[in-house]
C-alpha cells in the first residue's frame, strides 16, 4: 500500500500542474467544506502518530492550541538531521505540494494564519524547490486570503537554517527560527501554549504533515484500517549502512523488521550477517540479529527496549567494530551538544574521551562501569533529549556487546604495552 | 558549534595561546569581531558602506517575517555568499542593516556549522563522516579529498556531520550539491569539476536518482 510515495517518481510531480493531474488539492478542497472540528475529528480517528521521532498522537497535539483569534503558527520541521533518516528529503524535493496541501488542512484545523517551513540549510536543492513550490501554490490561491473562498487565510514561507542538530529539537528550532541560538527552552510552557513569538504553536514533521491530505481523502477510519492498532498507516523508512539496497520504503507499519532489513534493503552484503541495528535513528538504543523478527511499529520497538524515532534503520555488520560505531556516535553528540546543559555538554565530551582511551589502549574493563554510570547521570537531566539520545544507544551497546568492548580494551592494551 | 581543529573553530594566529584543548565546543566566544570597535553598539546605517545587491537581499529576508531578528541567518548567508565568510565587515553589514549590534550577530554566526567566522576556501565539499557514510568509507574519502586539495584556497574540504543522504553513502555536498556513492577515485573528479566549473560528477548527483522502493516506482 502506497500513499506518500505513490507515484512519487512522476516526473515534474514537483509542479502544480502534474501534482494537480493526478487529484493534488482535492483533499484541501474536500477539508475546507466541513468544519475545522470535523476534519480534526478525522485525524482523530486516524490515529496519526508524529513521524519526526517521538510518536505524538498529531490530533492531540493540534487540539492543545487555544481557541479564539490570536497569533497562532504551524511549524514544518524540515530540519531532518538525525543521523540515518533522509526520508522528508525524498518527499520535499519530488513531491513539494503534497507537504504544502498537508500544512494548509492542519492550519485550518489549528485555526492558525500564519505558517514556516524550517529546512535544514544543507538541503538547498530541497528548499530551492519548496520556494518554487510555494510561490505556485499562492498564484493559484492555496495559499494567501481567503484560501478557494473560504475563511482561511494562510501564509508560508520556507525558513532555512544553518547547520545545526540541535535545531531539530522544536523548542530549539522556535528559537532558532526567531533569530536566536538553537537552544532548547525549558517546558512547560509548551509550544502549544506558547511557541513561535510567544504564540501558540503547532509544530510537526514533514511526513506527519504530507500524510494529512491522504487521511482527509480516504477518511481517518479507513487510514486506521492500516497498519497495527496502536501504530497506524504507513511510514516511510529509511534505510541504510550495510545493507545492498539502501533507501527509502514505505511500508505498512507492524510488519517484522527482517521483511524491511534482509527483505526490501537486500540485507548485509554477500557473506556478511547483521550485527546490530539502529531502528530509528542514531538515537535508538541498538538491537541485534536476534531482534529482526519483532515487529517494526511502536510499541513493540518500545517493549524491547528502543524505539522506532524518525523510522530510519541502520544496519552495522559483523565486519564493523561496535567500539568504532559507538565513537562514531558520541563524537556525533559531542559535536551537536548545544552546550546549554552541563550533563549533555559535559557527558558527550567524556564519553568521546573514553571511548578514545578504549582504543588508545589506555582503558580498563573498570571503565566500561563508568562510561555506563556517566551515560545514567546524563538520562533525564538536561532540557532536551540530546544527551539522552547519545546515552542510550551508547549504553545499549555497552549492554549488549559488552564481551567485545572487553576484547577492544585487552586488545588494545597489548598493542600499546 | 565546530569542535577545535576543525576548519571555522580554531585558527588562532601563530605564537597566541590556543584555549579550548579541553574540547569545549564553543571556540570564539570571547572573540570580538573587530576589535577595535565596540560589539555592543548598532553600527550607523549612514557611515557604514553596504554593498546595493547585499542591502536588497537582507531587507527581503526582514520582510518576510513578524519579528526582524527571524532574518538573521538569512541576512548572514547573503552576506558570507557575498564575502566569502562573515568576515568583521559582513558582520557590521548585516547588523547595520538589521539594526542589531555585532555582538548579536557574531552570536548566531559561530552558532552554526555553515556560517564561517574566519575565512575558508571558496568551494564547499562537506564529506559526511557519520555513522552510515563511515562504516561504507567515507574516512578513507575524506582524507584523499583533503590531500589534493591541501593549501588551494580554491576549497573548503571538512568533515560534516549526517548531511541526510545515508541512501548515497559515503557522499559530499559540494556547493550544496549532493552526490554520491563516492568511489575513492571520485575525489580526483570531483576537484576536476569543480576547477573546471563544471556540474559535479553529474551521474552521481542526488537529484537525479530514483526512489529505492521499487513498489512505489511502479505505483
Amino acid at each position: 500500500m502506497k500513499l506518500l510515495f505513490k507515484g512519487i517518481d512522476e516526473p515534474g510531480l514537483n509542479t502544480l500542474e502534474v501534482y494537480q493531474r493526478q487529484g493534488g488539492y482535492q483533499a484541501l478542497r474536500k477539508a475546507l467544506a466541513m468544519q475545522r472540528g470535523e476534519v480534526l475529528h478525522e485525524l482523530d480517528l486516524s490515529g496519526l502518530r508524529g513521524r519526526g521521532g517521538a510518536g505524538f498522537q498529531m490530533s492531540k497535539k493540534a487540539s492543545f492550541l487555544p481557541k479564539g483569534a490570536m497569533d497562532k503558527y504551524l511549524v514544518c520541521n524540515a530540519d531532518e538531521s538525525e543521523p540515518g533518516t533522509f526520508k522528508d528529503r525524498e518527499l520535499m524535493q519530488k513531491n513539494p505540494h503534497g507537504l504544502i496541501e498537508g500544512m494548509i488542512i492542519a492550519a485550518y484545523v489549528a485555526g492558525v494564519n500564519r505558517s514556516f517551513i524550517f529546512i535544514r540549510g544543507e538541503y538547498e536543492l530541497q528548499a530551492d524547490i519548496l520556494d518554487a513550490a510555494v510561490e505556485e501554490a499562492r498564484a493559484a490561491g492555496y495559499l494567501g486570503d481567503a484560501i478557494l473562498g473560504s475563511d482561511h487565510d494562510l501564509t508560508m514561507v520556507v525558513h532555512r537554517g544553518a547547520g545545526a542538530y540541535i535545531c531539530g529539537e522544536e523548542t530549539a528550532l522556535l528559537d532558532s527560527l526567531e533569530g536566536k541560538r538553537g537552544n532548547p527552552r525549558l517546558k512547560p510552557p509548551f509550544p502549544a501554549n506558547q511557541g513561535l513569538y510567544q504564540g501558540p504553536t503547532l509544530v510537526n514533521n514533514v511526513e506527519t504533515l504530507a500524510t494529512v491530505p491522504h487521511i482527509v481523502s480516504m477518511g481517518g477510519a479507513e487510514y486506521a484500517k492500516l497498519g497495527t492498532e496502536a501504530s497506524t498507516g504507513t511510514k516511510i523508512v529509511s534505510v541504510s549502512g550495510c545493507v545492498q539496497r539502501p533507501g527509502n520504503y514505505e511500508i505498512e507499519l507492524g510488519v517484522p523488521a527482517r521483511e524491511i532489513i534482509c527483505g526490501l534493503a537486500g540485507g548485509p552484503p554477500e557473506g556478511r550477517a547483521i550485527k546490530a541495528w539502529f531502528p530509528g535513528g542514531s538515537s535508538s538504543p541498538v538491537l541485534t540479529a536476534d531482534d529482526l523478527d519483532l515487529a517494526y511499529d511502536f510499541e513493540t520497538m518500545a517493549k524491547a527496549g528502543s524505539m522506532l524515532g524518525s523510522g530510519s534503520v541502520i544496519v552495522v555488520d559483523d565486519s564493523i567494530s561496535i567500539v568504532d560505531v559507538a565513537l562514531k556516535t558520541a563524537k556525533f553528540y559531542r559535536h551537536e551538544s548545544c552546550g546549554k546543559c552541563t550533563p549533555c555538554r559535559e557527558g558527550t565530551n567524556w564519553t568521546v574521551k573514553m571511548l578514545e582511551r578504549i582504543d588508545a589502549g589506555d582503558a580498563t574493563p573498570m571503565d566500561l562501569e563508568l562510561m555506563a554510570s556517566v551515560q545514567e547521570q546524563i538520562i533525564g537531566n538536561c532540557l532536551c533529549v540530546l544527551g539522552d539520545s547519545m546515552a542510550m544507544p551508547i549504553g545499549s551497546m555497552v549492554k549488549k556487546f559488552r564481551g567485545e568492548f572487553e576484547a577492544h580494551i585487552e586488545a588494545a592494551r597489548a598493542v600499546h604495552v | 558549534m565546530s569542535a577545535a581543529g576543525e576548519p571555522g573553530g580554531d585558527g588562532q594566529a601563530a605564537g597566541r595561546i590556543r584555549r579550548f584543548q579541553h574540547g569545549s565546543r564553543v571556540p570564539g566566544w570571547d572573540r570580538a569581531s573587530d576589535l577595535s570597535k565596540d560589539p555592543a553598539e548598532v553600527p550607523d546605517l549612514a557611515t557604514t558602506a553596504v554593498p546595493d545587491e547585499l542591502r536588497a537581499q537582507i531587507e527581503a529576508a526582514m520582510a518576510r517575517y513578524p519579528d526582524r531578528h527571524s532574518a538573521v541567518i538569512p541576512a548572514l548567508t547573503a552576506a558570507q555568499r557575498h564575502h566569502g565568510w562573515c568576515s568583521p565587515e559582513a558582520i557590521d553589514q548585516v547588523a547595520a542593516v538589521m539594526r542589531l549590534t555585532p555582538a548579536y550577530c557574531v552570536s548566531i554566526a559561530t552558532f552554526y556549522d555553515m556560517l564561517y567566522t574566519e575565512p575558508v576556501g571558496k568551494h564547499d565539499v562537506y564529506v559526511c563522516t557519520n555513522i552510515s557514510c563511515s562504516m561504507l568509507g567515507a574516512d578513507a574519502l575524506l582524507e584523499r579529498l583533503l590531500e589534493l586539495t591541501a593549501g588551494d584556497s580554491d576549497f573548503n574540504v571538512r568533515a560534516f556531520e549526517c548531511l541526510g543522504a545515508c541512501d548515497i553513502g559515503p557522499m559530499a555536498s559540494v556547493d550544496g550539491v549532493y552526490v554520491g556513492p563516492l568511489e575513492l577515485d571520485d575525489a580526483q573528479l570531483l576537484t576536476e569539476d569543480v576547477k573546471a566549473g563544471r556540474a559535479v560528477l553529474e551521474e552521481k548527483q542526488l537529484a537525479r536518482r530514483p526512489v529505492a522502493d521499487e513498489e512505489a516506482r511502479a505505483s
